[in-house]
């Protein structure tokens, strides 16, 4: 195919050639960065917790305030919930994977560093790790011994007594990784408002209630302290049972002091949905808008096609008379929007990592992949064929007897 | 004449249906994907004290000993720098609140006992922020200070509790207290939620909580504090508080305040007295630093806390760059569509009309197509808020057109379309007569 005689062609249609052009390459470059915001969010969508999310149930109620028997009120509820049939295992605890609302420390690998190397979040509770069913991989989990209940930590933290401050620590392996690259963690110190903590277990994952950041996600410690803050995490035996026992151990709550307000019960799947509702949201309005954009597009193509099918019946007519054949015809038509395609998706790829550049410095994206050049240009090249195939058909089937027509 | 190039443009759309039905549905969903995601920008960007805002300031001092001159001072007060400040009394109002989540027991109507968000504020909130009462009003610096167990309660909460009848006078249950309501609000819905914005350097974006509605229940700044001891959560500590819930003399940040100052010369003034605080409360010892206060205006405040959410901003971006999509494809298909006129366009014109009516008949069409757009454009935007006030986020019930964006819509219609037929018009109104007429 001789590409010269339909480079002089698209001279003279400059106008036309050129909104071609604009308009591949500018569906190139949106469609090219939605995509890659798209995949950037089912990512996150379906981000590791590291727990047990099928068989995991939450309840809060409302804190009553700071009352002598809280301890006591902890463990009836514990042992009350324990005996609810179906529950394999419940903790008290601070916070709760998907929650919203977590409890950050700064870490420190040395006490006189001056800025922290990094924040992590911090679960409380005993036995959480087991009842989140979180995947030990090495060490140890936390043991009875290692415990302290909260308001002896607060009152020891106000007196700068470390002795009463627990000394030992579970992270995940994300973090472990993170202070010390390539080196086991067991048995390293970390600081956290100038007390030590050594680390004697490593858990594979444990996501934090809360990302603001998402390479932070996993920046979780668990920490030897027992809570009685009135929210308990409940582990079923069988996925299929748990809105029943949600509703039972409610209802045991209820039971023990019917005036407590129930603040919070979740299945930990649906608390997970909620989560990336507006994640969920985001991409459902960005496919709609790729989707109408290379409609919109392909019409374009088709509409103008037809215009210049129509405009140049003539010249067509002339060809054909001349000798060529209905597939010289066809492949004349492809072949230029074969070329325009390729000029639009040029121009819109620099247009893509323009837009791309933009979006890292307003909203902390990382670098576009390379990947997604060739399969956009892919993408756009196939859309241009199937484009241009009605028209140009059209233009084939022009009889070489237009040509001695009105000459 | 524009009669006339109506009727013109009238018959021409109605012989290629299908060319003038993509044209008009390039820019109606263009102009719908805009006006929809531009309406909420427009919503969520509003001035929330039009006419006030100037004079609404939040001043900052910073008593955390972890920072420094050169930090950005903690986005709250600490209860005795706020305390300080707020007796001086040295603005023309001045406001002290903090929020908190409490339990209104409504036994006596035999339903269960509810969690609500509650707003506890010195008496000049009202006043400051233009608060408007349905029955009863405020109550007075007096209150304030005798810790009054009374309280004002919104137009929803009254629909709610007293199905919308005059409740002045009646007792609500809050924890274990009995607090008269004295006031009823009208329907209030400031966007954003401005007093109680704070954090938002650290959300990521995820702003969109800054749009909540004003809390339910509202008490006199004292009493809350009694009221609901022991169930305050602090904005951040620097060290464990010695009573959770309990932060009056906590290591914590957690109370807000806001002054008004009408003088814009006075402003200075109160700028130097919260720097002489500082630099005060330093000498004594209970400060490390004293060089980093702030008084941002309302306004400025917003900004710094970047309240429209990042998700709605980069979905206006998007829209934009649809429309400039579809107005491109509408330059192609009005190219095509006024060039297969060419022998038409070359008749006229050798039966004597000039260029620029040619172009204007040409103007009146694309015009004309743009009003039809328009039109469908502004179905769709209806539509598009429709299915935003379904969201679960804070601020679907916001998102309503006004008649600005209304206007907007026929006028972004039109204005684009014409945009787009110009370079087609241009292009027809060139077209030489006689190579025309030669071929027909």
């Amino acid at each position: 195919m001789d590409i010269l005689p339909i480079l002089s062609t698209l001279r003279r249609h400059k106008t036309t050639a050129f909104l071609v052009i604009a308009e591949i390459a500018l569906t190139c470059a949106i469609v090219c960065n939605a995509v890659f915001i798209i995949n950037q969010r089912i990512e996150r969508i379906h981000m590791q917790s590291g727990v047990d999310e099928q068989r995991l149930l939450h309840i809060a109620l409302a804190n009553i305030g700071v009352t002598k028997d809280d301890k006591a009120r902890r463990a009836e509820d514990l042992a009350a919930l324990q005996q609810v049939p179906g529950v394999i295992s419940v903790a008290s605890v601070n916070q709760v994977p998907f929650g919203n609302s977590s409890s950050n420390g700064s870490i420190k690998l040395d006490p006189k560093q001056r800025l922290a190397t990094l924040n992590a979040t911090d679960y409380f509770g005993e036995n959480v790790t087991q009842t989140l069913g979180t995947q030990l991989i090495a060490g140890r989990e936390l043991h009875a011994d290692d415990y302290m209940d909260m308001d002896q930590v607060v009152n020891a933290a106000a007196a700068k007594d470390a002795k009463g401050i627990p000394h030992v620590t579970v992270i995940t392996q994300k973090m472990a990784e993170r202070l010390w690259p390539g080196q086991p963690a067991l048995g390293k110190q970390i600081y956290m408002s100038d007390y030590a903590f050594t680390v004697v277990g490593v858990v594979k994952e444990l996501i934090r209630p809360s990302i603001w950041d998402d390479s932070a996600a996993s920046y979780t410690m668990v920490l030897p302290v027992r809570v009685a803050n009135n929210e308990y995490i409940l582990r079923v035996d069988d996925p299929k049972n748990r809105e029943r026992v949600l509703k039972a151990a409610v209802a045991k709550l209820k039971e023990i002091n019917p005036h407590r307000v129930v603040l919070k019960q979740h299945l930990l799947s649906n608390m997970r949905e909620d989560f990336f509702q507006n994640d969920r949201a985001m991409t459902g309005l960005l496919v709609g808008v790729c989707v109408a954009l290379l409609v919109v597009t392909a019409l374009g193509i088709v509409g103008l096609g037809s215009f210049w099918v129509a405009q140049r019946r003539r010249q067509i007519g002339v060809r054909r008379a001349l000798g060529a054949t209905r597939s010289n015809i066809l492949r004349y038509f492809q072949t230029e929007n074969f070329l325009l395609a390729t000029i639009g998706i040029g121009v819109g790829m620099v247009l893509a990592y323009g837009i791309n550049l933009l979006l890292m410095v307003h909203y902390e994206l990382p670098r576009l992949p390379a990947i997604y050049f060739p399969v956009g240009a892919l993408l756009l090249w196939t859309i241009g064929q199937l484009a241009v195939l009605g028209p140009a058909m059209r233009a084939a089937a022009v009889p070489p007897v237009v040509a001695t027509r009105s000459v | 004449m524009f009669g006339y190039y109506l009727d013109l443009a009238l018959h021409s759309l109605g012989r290629n249906k299908i060319l003038t039905a993509l044209m008009v549905l390039a820019i109606a969903v263009g102009i719908g994907a805009s006006m929809t995601t531009l309406t909420v920008v427009h919503l969520l960007s509003g001035d929330p004290l039009p006419g006030r805002s100037q004079a609404i300031f939040y001043p900052q001092v910073d008593a955390d000993p972890k920072n420094k001159d050169s930090s950005e001072p903690l986005d709250m007060l600490d209860y005795r720098s706020a305390l300080d400040l707020w007796s001086a009394k040295r603005a023309d109002r001045q406001v002290m609140l903090v929020q908190s989540t409490v339990r209104l027991n409504t036994d006596d109507a035999g339903k269960p006992a509810v969690m609500m968000p509650m707003l506890s504020a010195t008496a000049d909130f009202f006043s400051m922020f233009n608060v408007p009462f349905r029955y009863g009003g405020p109550w007075s610096e007096q209150d304030d200070a005798a810790r009054a167990r009374v309280v004002v309660i919104t137009d929803d909460l009254n629909q709610k509790l007293f199905a919308g009848e005059n409740s002045v006078g009646r007792v609500l249950r809050l924890r274990s207290s009995d607090v008269r309501i004295v006031g009823v609000l009208k329907p209030w819905r400031p966007s954003p939620q401005f007093y109680a914005i704070r954090g938002g350097r650290f959300a990521a974006g995820d702003t969109s909580d800054f749009y909540a509605k004003p809390e339910d229940v509202i008490t006199p700044f004292f009493t809350g504090l009694d009221v609901n001891d022991g169930n305050f959560q602090q904005f951040t500590c620097w060290q464990m508080p010695a009573h959770p819930g309990h932060l009056q003399d906590s290591p914590c940040v957690w109370v807000a305040l806001w002054v008004q100052i009408n003088d814009a010369t006075h402003v200075a003034a109160y700028r130097r007295f919260v720097a002489d605080y500082a630099a005060q409360q330093q000498a004594i010892g209970r400060f490390t630093h004293s060089g980093n206060t702030r008084m941002r205006s309302l306004m400025g405040w917003l900004d710094f806390n970047g309240v429209l959410p990042s998700n709605v901003r980069l979905q206006a971006w998007l829209a934009v760059a649809f429309l400039a999509i579809c107005l491109v494809n509408m330059v192609g298909l009005l190219l095509a569509k006024f060039l297969r006129r060419s022998g038409e366009i070359g008749l006229r014109r050798a039966l004597g009309a000039s260029r620029a009516a040619v172009f204007a008949q040409y103007m009146v069409e694309s015009g004309l197509i743009g009003l039809i757009g328009g039109v469908c454009g502004w179905l769709l935007t209806m539509a598009g808020l429709w299915f935003i006030r379904q969201q679960p986020v804070a601020y679907a019930d916001l998102a309503r057109l006004d008649v600005p964006m209304f206007l907007l819509t026929f006028v972004a219609a039109i204005g684009a379309s014409l945009l787009a037929g110009a370079l087609p018009a241009v292009r027809a109104c060139r077209v030489v007569p006689a190579w025309q007429l030669k071929s027909l």
